[in-house]
């Protein structure tokens, strides 16, 4: 089997969705949701997602379970706001990635040195961060005059953007080149168009903060897979004590990855604040950091995986901003998506499955047979549910690092 | 020598409050604020009668929310949804209970299992997850906590909204006086003060069920096994998937009773301003109280001491969420201490046992 149909029977679960919603907004009342404006709107929030999925990777391959990513990620937020306002935006990412580096130390701490049961450790940095994030608020913008208790001053000042040249009509030297994804996409041609969109949408008007995020991708793959730390990182996870015995510092390699992996949700954060309202808000990561975790489980432990599992969230998330007609066209691809499932599984002899997805497929047409419009209350959690449903059906075959979650003290045998 | 052990095991949390209290000092001279004047100021202001009365009214929600995490934290089941189990079962209990009129105990009796039975349900979605799909139960509840929280504020909105009310922010249909809980001043004798919710003694009482489950029953053995050993507890018999399953049924029918406090002996109709955040916050007492009936309570009373009297901090000039951040670092501290004491008495014993041999 060559390795186009490897990847398509992988990720026919990402595919399938997206080919449905390609159908689908080929009828008018629909067509917003192909459109470059709800591709790049995706771009833009799958990015925290992608940043915290890539968090969370380095944590867990070297073993530890890093349920803080969403604690840190609001003191990414809060730090940015801080260095922002005082610094500029730049100086604003530096202050969000120590910030949450910072907290990765605490995690590392407890976890690592202490011994102490990853989840809790994390669920306590969570609720630590909440508090930290509005004291710290109170604390530095008490004279501010556009502040609150949970809510920062503006961060002045912009990130650049950049559009691509003669595909996208970026602008070279002050004069416009040709727009060709633009027009094409203006064409209204089936599938041609849509892609087109995407492509319009993802590579125009693209801030550098985007593009420095999209690079910690191959980032991550050569430092885990192509350097000799990330080998001893990556062996750490799945056995330690082997490690050990071979010289390596297992300590050393769990704290560098769980720092890594704070910063990198502290990077989550500040992508939150600087491409979205320019201002801390209290909520603000809105369980992005934990979304994050679930697309490192959807992409089974691996960047790119991570980055497909995390453009499909941002996807989700970005229909919030479109219109509500566009939105209801979407029970209508998830009946169809849950009936291709109820085929699938009968036809794989698994009944129960079947009959499950089948019910819930049926609910969904009777849904959207029976309204007009989803309310605007439900939209709001489009991403979480999106992400239940996603993990459904594509957990089980997960191949986490060996000793994920484990507590590891040197010298005594794991 | 089991008693020293039991009484280094106490030092943990002691030890944790003295630390945290050096830490929020610390802070609190880097903001220039005096700490001691601080302390004291807490102190006076928390232990005056009528704060006395609403630490707690506090405690009774807080406390049923930490058994309600404990259930599942015993076979190491982590229920981070008990938030949203929590708000959704005391909406629906308001809207339901307020629609009927029965005699009154019957009445509250009913608005309870209703809250009971919802929350179990919304609970068990997430067992099931776990069980059939092996979606780890922190990400389940998570998303199930967003996804609750829209439905809440569709439901409110749009649904249950009590339009006669001249009130402006959405709001269920007051409770009838037979669904009403009467407040404890009448029989304790209490005057000029607040009253004192009429649900504290099931509070007390659903801690004593806990404390009977978990200790006196076969399912509680099962799920103490399994949090100390699953594998064992596997070779014993114990079949983890039902008792994933039961144990979150359970911890989510437990959390269904954490809004009946507020609900039927204070507010008496889910509004917008119906207190939230108390299943996160039962996390954090069930860790500190080691998921045991009476450390919980301590806890529970201590963090309901904590969040009242720093009110009073907001009017002299320091953030009262000084707070905040004082019970996640006794938090912290407490189970970084928690671990290094387990450790420590599990190295005396290993001693103890191979000093006995060489005897």
């Amino acid at each position: 089997m060559n390795k186009l149909t490897i990847f398509l029977r992988e990720k026919y679960l990402v595919i399938t969705p997206i080919l449905l919603i390609i159908s689908i907004a080929q009828l008018e009342q629909y067509s917003q949701l192909t459109t470059s404006g709800t591709f790049g709107a995706a771009l833009r929030l799958s990015i925290p997602i992608l940043l915290a999925g890539l968090g969370g990777l380095f944590s867990e391959r070297t073993g530890i379970v890093n349920i803080g990513l969403e604690g840190m990620m609001i003191m990414g937020t809060w730090f940015t706001a801080w260095g922002g306002v005082l610094y500029g935006p730049w100086y604003g990412i530096l202050f969000g990635l120590a910030g949450g580096a910072l907290f990765g130390l605490i995690h590392a701490v407890a976890t690592v040195s202490f011994q102490v049961d990853h989840i809790v450790s994390g669920v306590a940095i969570n609720i630590l961060a909440v508090g930290a994030g509005r004291f710290f608020n109170i604390l530095a913008f008490d004279d501010y005059e556009y502040a609150s208790s949970t809510a920062s001053p503006i961060v002045e000042g912009e990130i650049g953007r950049i559009t691509l040249p003669f595909i996208s009509g970026g602008e070279i030297n002050g004069s416009p080149t040709s727009n060709i994804l633009g027009s094409l996409e203006e064409q209204n041609i089936i599938l041609l168009s849509d892609i087109a969109g995407l492509l319009y949408g993802v590579t125009s008007n693209i801030s550098y903060f985007s593009i420095i995020s999209l690079l910690m991708i191959p980032g991550s793959i050569y430092l885990l897979w192509r350097t000799p730390l990330g080998l001893q990182m990556r062996s750490v996870g799945e056995f330690p004590s082997g490690s050990e015995s071979l010289g390596v510092n297992v300590y050393l390699m769990k704290y560098t990855g769980v720092i890594i992996s704070g910063a990198l949700a502290g990077l989550a954060g500040a992508y939150l604040v600087l491409e979205g309202p320019s201002v801390y808000l209290e909520g603000q990561t809105n369980g992005r950091g934990f979304i994050g975790l679930a697309s490192l489980l959807f992409g089974n432990y691996r960047p790119f995986g991570i980055f497909l599992g995390a453009g499909l969230f941002g996807f989700a998330d970005a229909l919030q901003l479109r219109s509500e007609e566009s939105i209801h066209g979407l029970l209508i691809v998830i009946f169809l998506f849950m009936f291709i499932l109820t085929a699938r599984n009968i036809y794989q002899r698994n009944i129960r499955s079947g009959v499950l997805s089948g019910l819930v497929g049926l609910a969904f047409f009777v849904w959207f047979n029976n309204s007009t419009t989803i309310p605007i209350q439900f939209v709001y959690f489009t991403p979480h549910l999106t992400t239940l449903i996603v993990l459904s059906f594509a957990s089980q075959k997960f191949r986490m690092p060996k000793s994920v979650g484990k507590p590891y003290k040197k010298g005594e045998l794991s | 020598m089991n008693l020293r052990y039991r009484l280094i095991s106490l030092s943990a949390p002691i030890l944790a409050l003295s630390l945290s209290v050096l830490l929020t000092s610390l802070i609190l001279t880097a903001i220039g604020k005096d700490p001691i004047e601080t302390f004291v100021l807490m102190y006076d202001y928390g232990t005056t009668g009528k704060s006395l009365v609403s630490v707690f009214n506090r405690f009774i929600p807080l406390y049923i929310s930490a058994i309600a995490v404990a259930v599942g934290f015993k076979m190491g089941l982590f229920n981070i949804g008990v938030e949203g189990q929590y708000l959704l079962s005391a909406l629906l209990a308001a809207a339901i209970g307020a629609s009927f009129s029965v005699s009154r105990p019957l009445h509250i009796l009913l608005i309870m299992l209703i809250a009971t039975a919802i929350s179990s349900v919304w609970g068990a979605i997430a067992g099931y997850l776990k069980v059939s799909r092996g979606i780890h139960e922190v990400i389940s509840t998570i998303m199930l906590n967003y996804i609750g929280t829209g439905i809440i504020a569709y439901l409110l909105g749009q649904v249950f909204n009590d339009e006669d009310a001249a009130n402006l922010i959405p709001q269920t249909t007051p409770l009838p006086e037979t669904g009403q809980i009467p407040s404890l001043n009448n029989l304790l004798n209490i005057e000029n003060l607040p009253s004192l919710h009429g649900f504290l003694p099931i509070a007390i009482f659903l801690g004593l069920l806990y404390y009977f489950l978990i200790w006196k029953t076969t399912l509680g053995y099962n799920l103490r096994i399994t949090g100390q050993n699953p594998t064992a507890a596997k070779f014993s018999g114990v079949d983890p998937k039902r008792l994933t399953m039961l144990a979150m049924v359970i911890s989510g029918g437990f959390a269904g009773l954490v809004g009946m406090g507020p609900l039927l002996s204070y507010h008496h109709q889910y509004s917008i301003d119906f207190p939230a955040g108390i299943g996160f916050a039962g996390i954090g007492v069930a860790l500190l109280g080691r998921n045991h009936p009476v450390g919980m309570a301590f806890g529970a009373i201590l963090f309901a001491f904590l969040e009242r009297s720093s009110q009073i901090l907001d009017l002299r000039d320091v953030p009262k969420e000084i707070e905040t951040m004082m019970s996640a670092f006794i938090l912290l501290i407490v189970v970084v201490f928690y671990e290094v004491i387990r450790r420590y008495i599990v190295t005396q014993q290993i001693k103890e046992a191979s000093r006995q041999v060489d005897d």
